[in-house]
């Protein structure tokens, strides 16, 4: 084997991140960012399906859905739709900070900020939301009570919780997983292995958050303002 | 090497204002009777929101080739199983088959569709 040449690393041969099957640290990235968003199509999917039968039960039973709907607080989604949002920001900054070269300090900064209004978003459903949700009985499975104006529409009305509670369930758990990622690239940021030249595992976390951003922004109206809130003025 | 493009720091705050306005206007108009139309502004906003977020927030806007392909093609993906249920589902009732089946006829849609 001795004979062969060796291959050729290209003009970014000096970048230690250069993986040995990539000529430059541009193909490099845009590798990565193509495995990211090949996932992200698989997650699209993922929640697609139930974003699916969503609307089909929707579409067969729009009353008690706007029923379901109406047991939820605006106020809360409304504000962790705000908290995301801000969230997203940050972590469009702590990508910006590494591609112009910030310090490790700005990248962990808006990292920790990122990570902090995740748990805030994290903490207002789990307490304000589905801890409250319980004390109300309307947690399909745990002690689901009927109400008597519902009518008919009562089995119903307990399938949008159905759907609420998982939609905002797995969506929740994503949220906990990209903490993790975030809280794995301050640890990344901390040793200094950010630069202008190499940023690709932070570019890409930050694909997964924004994406969970957007799961958020079409499960907000979907779920809490179904059939508006103008009869019953909200809550 | 050629570097990703960089964002201007007002750009991406221009973008994230924008996104808290339409939160705050999707929010009030559920507080306004539109009828049906209620749900379709609620969807457009999501769906303004959403480009927003993909284009600047994910770069999108300044990437190109493959992973753009992908991206169309997960929502692509997503408006076929979408498209494929929906008309399973709400054409059902067009086949007057099932009260007709057992009934010992070879082919118990044949009257219906004769009648």
């Amino acid at each position: 084997m001795a004979e062969m040449a060796q291959p050729s690393h290209g003009h970014d041969a000096h970048v230690p991140e250069l993986v040995h099957q990539f000529e430059t640290v541009e193909q490099q990235r845009e590798a990565g960012t193509l495995g990211m968003w090949l996932f992200l199509a698989t997650e699209i999917l993922f929640f697609g399906g139930m974003f699916c039968s969503y609307l089909v039960y929707r579409s067969l039973h729009p009353h008690a859905f706007e029923i379901g709907s109406h047991l939820l607080e605006v106020k809360f989604g409304a504000t962790n739709t705000a908290v995301l949002i801000c969230s997203s920001l940050t972590m469009a900054m702590a990508i910006r900070s590494a591609q112009t070269g910030k310090s490790k300090r700005t990248i962990i900064t808006y990292l920790v900020i990122t990570i902090l209004l995740g748990l805030t978003f994290i903490g207002v459903k789990l307490y304000f939301e589905w801890y409250h949700d319980y004390l109300e009985h309307i947690v399909p499975g745990f002690g689901f009570q009927y109400h008597a104006d519902w009518g008919s529409s009562g089995p119903m009305v307990q399938m949008f919780m159905v759907f609420y509670f998982i939609l905002t369930g797995i969506h929740a758990l994503h949220m906990v997983i990209g903490v993790g990622i975030l809280t794995v690239m301050i640890i990344m940021a901390a040793r200094g292995r950010f630069s202008s030249h190499y940023f690709a595992p932070l570019d890409i976390s930050g694909l997964y958050w924004h994406f969970v951003d957007i799961i958020w922004i079409f499960l907000f109206p979907l779920l809490y303002l179904i059939g508006g809130r103008y009869a019953t003025g909200g809550h | 090497m050629s570097a990703e493009h960089v964002v201007s720091v007002r750009l991406y705050v221009v973008v994230w204002v924008t996104l808290l306005i339409f939160t705050g206007l999707t929010t009030g108009v559920a507080y306004i009777d539109l009828g049906v139309f209620n749900t379709v502004v609620a969807l457009a906003i999501a769906v303004a929101k959403m480009l927003l977020v993909v284009l600047f927030f994910m770069h999108v806007k300044y990437t190109t080739g493959i992973p753009r392909v992908v991206m169309v093609a997960a929502i692509f993906w997503l408006a076929i199983m979408m498209s494929i249920t929906l008309a399973d589902e709400l054409t059902r009732g067009w086949t007057p088959v099932a009260h007709a089946w057992g009934s010992g006829t070879l082919l118990p849609i044949l009257p219906h569709l004769l009648r």
